[in-house]
């Protein structure tokens, strides 16, 4: 019974009009790009690794993603994560609003985002590197992490570019623990364009410009009275956006650790939808007026 | 002194608020011409685009929504196809239009030519 509700649910999110999802193919780095008025957008983002010392884990993030105004997103994760030989584990959650500075486009455009986020020690989806966070953090037992509370704000700058069809983006981290601990300072970069900048007349899966590749590094930079790279994590990635023509998006990123402070190697892989002007429709769908 | 600077800059916000988007294009910008503008497969493929991009708020044929005003009409068809490139470009955020900027530039004047379009053939630049 369940699963015929289940199966009934994603057949009607599946009909329901959609649009193209995402924010480009990375996983870390945002870019200046919001999500529309009225559209949600479902995501799954997941990663897996194994840090020296440690078990393999495969951590993921659910997210829903609302265009509340032109200028405002907002959205909820869910997080969670197994580890083989330990356990299955909700990790917390996080809230994060992005608000866009500037109505018009220019050379960079500025994105302000906050960020409250409630997840515990054993969270290993690495949304983010900031600090001195490093593969040790990732072998921990779950058993002992998850007693760690993690309340933290985190505040972002994002910057965006789109130059001659290829984004760039910026972000930096500050991130503040508020019950005790410093403030930690992280970054991330990227840069992606589609194979293709013209789009095909004929509705297709595999058009050049349905793919999107890019490459981003994210790390920690300390905090504010311990500064700088030294003892820090940073991780280069590949990333691969596919969008079909039904709009669902597909996106891997193997990612390589560059210190000794770094896992080693990180998959990462996410599936993303968009429906449209989602409260209207759920106003419809309940006999309200259109 | 302050009241009238205050009554000044609320009007100057309202005036540039209510002028249509695509009479807020810079000249520079509606000096551009549309590349693609006599393109069929461009016009096929900004079709495409426009039902993923557009549809969902102006109509499935440009004729305009709850949300967004139609597209079919003689002054987005006959506008400097540069100015309708801008409002893609830009947007209008305040009024729930978000920027198009995320779509490469030939991407963009597909659309342009499939919007200018809408109301029959147009009227070259």
């Amino acid at each position: 019974m369940q699963s015929s509700c289940v199966l009934l649910a994603t057949a009607a999110l599946l009909l329901l009009p959609h649009l193209e999802a995402g924010e480009g193919p990375f996983f870390i780095t945002y870019t200046h790009q919001m999500e529309e008025p009225g559209n949600l957008e479902f995501a799954n983002k997941s990663v897996t690794g194994q840090p020296d010392g440690g078990n393999r884990f495969l951590a993921s993030a659910m997210e829903f993603e609302y265009g509340v105004l032109g200028w405002w997103t907002t959205e909820v994760y869910l997080d969670g994560q197994a580890t083989g030989g330990e356990s299955t584990i909700f990790t917390g959650y996080r809230w994060e609003n992005r608000f866009r500075v500037l109505p018009r486009e220019h050379w960079i455009n500025p994105v302000l985002y906050v960020e409250f986020e409630n997840i515990n020690g054993a969270d290993k989806t690495l949304l983010e590197v900031v600090n001195h966070d490093s593969q040790d953090d990732l072998a921990e037992a779950n058993a002992e992490a998850r007693g760690e509370k993690q309340r933290e704000i985190e505040a972002k700058l994002i910057l965006g570019s789109y130059v001659k069809g290829w984004t760039i983006a910026e972000n930096f981290i500050a991130e503040k623990n508020v019950a005790h601990e410093p403030f930690e300072f992280g970054y991330a970069v990227g840069v992606s364009r589609p194979l293709a900048f013209a789009a095909r007349p004929e509705r297709c899966n595999a058009c050049p410009e349905n793919f999107q590749v890019g490459v981003e590094m994210y790390g920690g930079l300390g905090t504010h009275n311990n500064f700088g790279l030294t003892g820090t994590a940073h991780y280069v990635a590949a990333t691969l956006a596919w969008t079909m023509a039904n709009g669902t998006m597909f996106t891997v990123s193997p990612g390589w650790g560059v210190t000794g402070a770094s896992a080693p190697f990180l998959l990462r892989f996410g599936v993303s939808y968009e429906v449209a002007q989602i409260g209207r429709r759920a106003k419809s769908f309940f006999g309200g007026r259109q | 002194m302050r009241a009238v600077f205050v009554t000044l800059l609320a009007s100057g916000i309202l005036m540039g608020q209510s002028a249509s988007p695509l009479q807020q294009a810079p000249e520079r910008w509606r000096a551009k011409s549309n590349p693609l503008a006599a393109d069929q497969q461009a016009q096929r493929a900004g079709a495409k685009l426009f039902a993923r991009e557009c549809a969902e708020c102006h109509g499935e044929s440009g004729q305009g929504g709850r949300k967004a005003p139609p597209l079919k009409r003689d002054d987005v068809s006959q506008a400097p196809a540069g100015a309708v490139f801008w409002v893609l470009e830009n947007g209008a955020l305040w009024h729930g239009m978000p920027s198009f900027a995320h779509l490469p530039e030939p991407q963009r004047w597909q659309i342009v030519t499939f919007v200018q379009q809408l109301t029959g053939p147009r009227k070259p630049d």
